[in-house]
């Protein structure tokens, strides 16, 4: 055996930016950075709630904050990534539920996504329309 | 006559005892409508460099030998055509994820040693006599199994997930998806048995819901739905034993 040859050993590669490796993985790590999105609003939101505890000042203060040029760009970015969410979320939803069996036959992924997108969007306009009326 | 098509195939190569780290080699190989990747290999292999290592047997989608990354997407590579990946170069690589033995070649032992460990095999819930006959199911319990039994252990999934590249100690997609295939049958009693491995922290809970092994996979096993329902399946088994007499516990 030559003197140059080494002992083999098998070569292990580097997982360094593996998520910029496929488009796939970059939409996955989108659709997990939205979380950060639901936090954001979770916490405006809570500040809110102690702004009102706080007194009336405080809670006009906060409303008169979410009215700012900034607030606003804030919150259509958090829409847009709320939307992105809500719809990924779906898309992944068949995968968690056990096979579904209606009648005998198997309900497809695509109709659970569906049904999923479907009560998402009546959930929002019920809720819009009952602020809606709540304000009036 | 015409002259035959041509194109570029570049493989990253590696010898065990020669080279501390892989590198590219390029070849170019006639080719027409029906050459597959695997067949430029083997014209590669037979024609223009005899030390160029791979494996591959049934060259028909069926044995799971011949994966590897082409392009950068794990797949059969005589289930992939060259005249898909035109103008080329094609890039050709062992599947992610694993050790490289050599060139194309990767270390499977740990995709078998795993695939042991969940018992792929009918355990029967109770002794059954010959003479009893067949086993009987309806279709919805077929159902329930059959995609999971249509793995044929070719490890693209392993190579999909991130997960597993990240921390080999995975059960993984493709050895998760058989378990559940057993689980699912309404013939089999092993359940108890196989749940250990599922609720480890190396079995389900590893996963983080990519989803890029079912994309990839040859076979349309899903293995993603196959890891992410026994999530819940996992949940329950924790939380009900609570409620279990000592000896139908799993943990």
């Amino acid at each position: 055996m030559s003197e140059s040859l080494r002992a083999p050993h098998p070569y292990v590669r580097s997982m360094r930016g593996w998520w910029r490796r496929d488009p796939f993985f970059v939409r996955y790590m989108l659709r997990e950075a939205t979380a950060v999105g639901v936090l954001v609003y979770a916490v405006i939101l809570t500040t809110g709630v102690v702004r009102l505890a706080q007194g009336e000042d405080t809670w006009n203060g906060w409303r008169a904050a979410l009215r700012t040029p900034w607030s606003v760009l804030l919150h259509l970015v958090l829409l847009v990534a709320m939307v992105f969410h809500a719809l990924t979320w779906f898309e992944i939803m068949p995968k968690t539920l056990p096979a579904i069996f209606i009648g005998g036959r198997r309900v497809s992924a695509a109709t659970i996504t569906r049904g999923g997108w479907t009560a998402a969007v009546v959930a929002c306009v019920a809720l819009v329309a009952l602020a809606w009326w709540w304000g009036s | 006559m015409t002259e035959p098509r041509t194109v570029e195939i570049r493989v990253l190569r590696y010898h065990p005892q020669h080279d501390a780290q892989p590198a590219w080699q390029s070849y170019t190989i006639p080719f027409d409508d029906d050459t597959s990747v695997l067949q430029g290999l083997l014209y590669i292999k037979d024609e223009l460099d005899g030390t160029l290592s791979f494996r591959w047997s049934c060259r028909m989608a069926i044995c799971g030998s011949c994966g590897m990354m082409i392009n950068g997407k794990p797949q059969l590579s005589c289930h992939t055509f060259l005249r898909d990946l035109l103008p080329g170069p094609v890039r050709i690589e062992a599947l992610a994820h694993f050790p490289v033995e050599r060139d194309l070649i990767v270390s499977a032992g740990g995709f078998v040693s795993k695939l042991e460990s969940i018992k792929p095999y009918l355990i029967p819930r109770e002794p059954r006599a010959l003479a009893a006959g067949e086993y009987l199911q309806t279709p919805e319990e077929l159902e329930r199994y059959e995609q999971f039994s249509a793995c044929i252990n070719c490890m693209l999934c392993y190579a999909a997930c991130p997960e597993y590249g990240l921390n080999a100690d995975f059960t993984g997609p493709g050895v998760l998806a058989l378990l559940q295939r057993y689980n699912a049958d309404s013939r089999d009693g092993g359940r108890a048995e196989r749940m250990p491995v599922l609720n480890a922290e190396e079995g389900v809970w590893t996963c983080m819901a990519v989803g890029y092994c079912s994309e990839v996979c040859p076979k349309r096993v899903d293995p993603a739905h196959a890891v992410n329902q026994n999530k819940a399946t996992s949940a329950a088994d924790y939380f009900l034993r609570f409620l279990r007499p000592k000896r139908d516990r799993h943990e």
